[in-house]
């Protein structure tokens, strides 16, 4: 984490078990999250994953995703990458409703 | 205190059964999601509907709300439970974990000393999670906010009260949308130690700039002669301006990259610029002897394409 101030600093780079706080949940839930690919870690092992930019905001949904709505990791992973491309048509129609 | 219509907010009459109040819920939790739907005021909404699921799918519970019978007139000062309204009723536990921000309503009814037990023990104060809206323009240059929370505090004997308290958070040049700052010892109280306070970045909705990441995007209005001619146009962006250069026969939407222009950082974000050719009102003859020579001159059938012999 990038020190900015005493007591602020912008959360960019999380182990797995920062990662794991930070979203309160289950570090085996985090692992299936990488295996489906819906997290991208940097590092070559568990031991040195970063969990870094996109991801952690993608981890964080994930999570309410499942915790609300009871939707397993396959599912999960379609979800967020329908709600990505879904936004990136919505932006894509705003320009275009703009003209 | 207002008094929450439980059934109103899952649709439901008061006779619906446990397997329809479960239906109810995760249709309306799935329509209502905020990461789903991102309507304003959905979030809202579905918290709504889980505090009304929390209470309607436990029968304890729900017998209970159903004794307080329908919405009494309003009666000044809102509405107040009878003071013995659960005697006969003992509830598990005070709703679920990590949801503290249930209505006055469900905290005054079903919030039971039960749930304190478990947070008198010594340990860390959990983690709190939170949204700050900033603008592009604070996102550019940073800057200093002043955040008002409120947070609950657990007393010695148990009891929990509201605590209004004022912190500064710095937001950092170049910050973009979905990341995330971090308030160290600024979280829930806790007797091991206070945890961290995380604090989600979303822009506010901007009248010219389109964030995505850290790149933004823009409709930039030219007139019909600088996209015929060409033109150097002064187009000013947070924090500065910028010198664009249109190429001569500019279409309208075509794109323009302005390189490194977007949100600072390592790298920096770009702009994209998306050309919209404006034409001018013609209000004088002048303007309108311009138009006519025009018609007259140029050999152009916009049309051409649909086919057919065009005028």
């Amino acid at each position: 984490m990038k020190q900015t101030r005493s007591h602020s600093d912008i959360v960019d780079a999380l182990s797995l078990q920062d990662l794991c706080r930070f979203c309160q949940a289950e570090e085996t839930w985090v692992i299936e999250l990488v295996d489906y690919g819906v997290l991208e870690p940097v590092g070559s092992s568990r031991g040195n994953w970063r969990f870094v930019g996109a991801s952690i905001a993608r981890a964080k949904k994930a999570q309410r995703l499942k915790r609300d709505l009871g939707i397993n990791t396959a599912g999960v992973a379609l979800v967020l990458e329908l709600l990505e491309e879904r936004d990136h048509i919505l932006r894509r129609l705003a320009q275009h409703e703009a003209l | 205190m207002e008094f929450k219509d439980y059934y109103k907010a899952l649709g439901l009459a008061r006779e619906a059964s446990a397997d329809d109040i479960k239906k109810a819920f995760r249709k309306a939790a799935r329509k209502y999601h905020p990461d789903i739907n991102t309507d304003a005021g959905t979030e809202a909404k579905f918290k709504e509907v889980n505090e009304a699921y929390e209470v309607l799918k436990d029968p304890e519970r729900r017998a209970a709300y159903d004794q307080l019978g329908k919405e009494p007139p309003q009666a000044q000062g809102g509405f107040r439970p009878p003071p013995d309204w659960d005697s006969n009723y003992s509830f598990s536990d005070g709703g679920p974990q990590g949801e503290a921000d249930f209505s006055d309503f469900f905290e005054t009814l079903f919030r039971r000393e039960g749930g304190q037990s478990a947070r008198m023990r010594p340990q860390q104060g959990a983690d709190s999670h939170g949204r700050i809206e900033i603008s592009i323009e604070e996102a550019y240059l940073g800057g200093e906010r002043t955040l008002s929370l409120r947070t609950p505090v657990v007393g010695p004997n148990g009891t929990v009260s509201q605590q209004d308290r004022k912190i500064s958070v710095k937001v950092l040049k170049g910050i973009a949308q979905g990341q995330h700052i971090r308030l160290a010892g600024q979280g829930g109280q806790g007797s091991g130690g206070a945890g961290d306070l995380f604090l989600e970045v979303v822009f506010a909705p901007h009248p010219v700039y389109r964030p995505d990441g850290k790149d933004l995007y823009l409709d930039l209005p030219i007139a019909p002669w600088e996209a015929a001619l060409g033109a150097h146009v002064v187009m000013p962006i947070p924090g500065g301006k910028v010198d664009l250069r249109i190429p001569e026969n500019a279409r309208s939407g075509q794109k323009m990259r302005l390189k490194g222009k977007g949100l600072p950082g390592a790298p920096a974000g770009d702009i994209y610029a998306t050309l919209k050719i404006v034409n001018p009102k013609v209000t004088t003859e002048q303007a309108r002897a311009f138009f006519e020579q025009m018609a007259e001159k140029m050999p152009f059938d916009p049309r051409a394409h649909l086919g057919g012999n065009g005028r």
